[in-house]
């Protein structure tokens, strides 16, 4: 009897730094049990040998930059039964979305000695406003228990258990005592979404909000609270604008903070 | 001379105070009990006397909480902190069972219940009246959670009256303390002065007997259980809050389209913080963790909240969209439809609500401003 053929997985990437991919790899210990039940097709960062699509899951990385990636993205969609993306830059353009903040012709004449041989488009967007999108991995980096559960969804056939809950949940089951209300420290902890384990509040610090926008955020009131902490608004700006600066609540909160006048 | 423990308080020097925790092994108890870690007192294990808050205090208002020095050297001289004995009873996550698949079949495994029995010291007045909501929640009814009852019938409540109220204590206004009236196997009274310091000892079960009777104590002199009185007294004189309990339940049932919602609404983060922290929220979900192989998945359970937009979800899509259903939702049940459900108001006065609330929502203030009738006189449909 021929053996079951596996679910073919692929690996994309596009403008990233490779975290998540290398979050991929880390899988480690569940590599083995996984390469049992899942071909691994096409996944250059880990290996050279690329068997052809069309892929029954693709995971993609890195937002689009280019209008070569703007095509490209199309071609992926096209050759994958279900498109996952991985990370901040597939969700929501990651870090280098702060050049939708800017003139990137500016940028471009700043930074490259030639910048004629540079071919950029004006934003980073993510992979949803390019392609349907089946399911969003959150984080900068990804966690490597939410892709595991991601993956063990598609092979049962099951809705994956991704709760858009905040951090603060995650604090507290953990045990962490909060840094906002015992120290002071501000965190994004109550606008951001779980998934990382409340990794920074465990060591002291604010959360970054890498995990992006939680399922119900309270913009207004975040701003008002991070002014009472002694934020400025362009200290405010500042936190909102990095791995999520695109995300459409963490760009209200940056652009509503920046609206401000400096002093009150 | 050595104490029979009945028949009366006792008396016990501080410096004899690591032999109740030597008592307190002896009965075959793990100890758990207030500690300073990362700028708070939580509660964790404790090795001995030391690992207690010796000298520490708390500052707590809403949204605030800082911990300060005392000028003394009290080991109970605190209020509240940020968690609750309610997870060591019901754990913020916890493995029900286990399946396997099993030829065309499969079975279960149930969890095995860890044996250890906890002595709880330091409970405080409200947090014993907080148990006592657990309980009727978990157990009071038709169905017994197993986990919880395995647990709760290990504990030890070692139970130490407050010497001091928290700037978000009100157990006064919901009759939960700051005395302990029922619900401990042992009763600490701690006496900074005058006098040397020293504890009062009351067993008010055969566990908490049996623990007082292998201390060096005295009798109790009258003018300590006098002193004990009055430094209740000055406790419960002392709160940092009230809340007007009267004629809520009705209260909450007709407030539904009072603007004060849509004020709250408009600071509420929906970040749970609240009910995490609040000794009787006892909301949860459960998950099925498979492996990859499909060969098991484990049932767990962790706490989930009633401010999170999934938890609200049936079949599919969120019931309680907007903030404020949710944050109305919380309060109403918490002070009024729990009486329906559970034959008590689900608030213990505690304040952990107000001080661990990042943007300071204070429900004793939500309550009042719910009792002034509203200026405008459109009516609003509830939403
Ligand atoms: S509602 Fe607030 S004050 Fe009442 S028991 Fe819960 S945490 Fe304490
Ligand atoms: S009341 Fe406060 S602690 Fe509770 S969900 Fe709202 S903002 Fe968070």
């Amino acid at each position: 009897m021929p053996a079951v053929r596996r679910p073919r997985l692929a690996v994309w990437k596009f403008a990233s730094c490779d975290g998540c991919q290398l979050s991929v790899l880390d899988l480690e210990d569940e590599l083995l049990a996984l390469a049992d039940r899942i071909e691994i097709a096409n996944f250059r960062e880990a290996s050279s040998a690329v068997v052809d699509g069309p892929y029954d899951l693709s995971l993609v990385e890195g937002s689009v930059t280019t209008a070569e990636d703007a095509k490209r993205i199309r071609e992926v969609r096209a050759q994958s039964r279900v498109l996952v993306t991985i990370g901040a830059c597939a969700t929501s353009g990651g870090i280098q979305a702060l050049r939708n903040f800017a003139d990137v012709e500016e940028y471009r004449r700043a930074v490259y000695a030639r910048p004629e041989y540079i071919e950029t488009l004006a934003t980073s967007s993510g992979i949803a406003e390019h392609v349907p999108v089946d399911l969003e991995l959150r984080g900068c980096p990804i966690s490597k228990a939410q892709l595991l559960e991601a993956v063990s969804a598609f092979l049962g056939q099951r809705a994956p258990n991704l709760p858009n809950d905040s951090v603060c949940i995650e604090c507290k089951r953990r045990g962490n005592v909060c840094v906002v209300v015992a120290h002071g420290t501000p965190c994004l902890g109550p606008v951001t979404q779980a998934g990382c384990g409340a990794i920074c509040p465990a060591f002291h610090r604010g959360c970054y909000g890498c995990f992006g926008p939680q399922g119900s955020p309270n913009i207004p009131s975040f701003l008002a609270h991070a002014r009472d902490l002694g934020l400025s608004a362009p200290e405010i700006r500042r936190v909102f604008r990095t791995f999520n600066a695109n995300a459409p609540a963490f760009r209200v909160a940056s652009e509503s903070a920046a609206a401000e006048p400096e002093a009150r | 001379m050595v104490g029979s423990g009945a028949g009366g308080p006792r008396s016990l020097p501080r410096e004899e105070f690591p032999a109740f925790f030597e008592a307190l092994r002896a009965e075959g108890y793990s100890i758990v009990g207030p500690t300073v870690r990362d700028g708070a007192i939580v509660y964790d294990r404790l090795e001995g006397v030391d690992d207690l808050p010796i000298g520490w205090t708390d500052r707590q208002e809403a949204g605030r909480y800082r911990l300060e020095r005392r000028g003394d050297r009290a080991l109970f001289g605190y209020s509240v902190g940020p968690f609750t004995w309610k997870k060591f009873l019901f754990p913020a996550r916890e493995r029900l069972f286990t399946i396997s698949r099993d030829g065309p079949s499969f079975s279960v495994a149930p969890e095995p219940t860890d044996p250890t029995r906890f002595a709880l010291l330091g409970m405080r007045a409200c947090e014993l009246a907080g148990l006592d909501v657990t309980d009727r929640v978990f157990q009071g009814g038709p169905v017994v959670d197993p986990g919880y009852s395995a647990r709760r019938s290990r504990i030890l409540r070692v139970a130490v009256q407050c010497g001091q109220a928290g700037g978000t204590c009100f157990c006064v206004s919901m009759g939960t303390g700051p005395g302990v009236r029922d619900g401990a196997d042992l009763v600490l009274t701690e006496i900074l002065e005058p006098g040397p310091h020293r504890f009062l000892f009351e067993a008010r079960t055969g566990a908490g007997t049996s623990v007082l009777a292998r201390l060096k104590t005295a009798v109790a002199p009258v003018a300590d259980e006098r002193t004990a009185g009055e430094i209740v007294a000055r406790t419960a004189s002392s709160m940092g809050r009230a809340l007007e309990t009267e004629g809520v339940r009705d209260l909450l049932r007709e407030t539904l389209s009072h603007p004060r919602w849509d004020d709250v609404a408009r600071r509420c983060l929906s970040c749970t913080n609240c009910t995490m922290v609040c000794p009787t929220c006892f909301c949860s979900t459960q998950e099925e963790v498979p492996d990859l192989t499909g060969a098991t998945v484990e049932r767990w359970r962790r706490w989930d909240s009633c401010f999170n937009l999934g938890f609200t979800e049936l079949h599919g899509t969120a019931v309680r969209k907007s903030g404020l259903s949710r944050y109305r939702q919380w309060l109403t049940h918490k002070l009024g439809t729990w009486h329906d459900q559970f034959g008590t108001s689900g608030c213990i006065g505690c304040g952990r609500c107000i001080t661990w609330c990042p943007v300071g929502i204070d429900l004793t203030a939500e309550i009042a401003a719910l009792r002034v009738p509203p200026v405008s006189v459109t009516k609003e449909a509830p939403r």
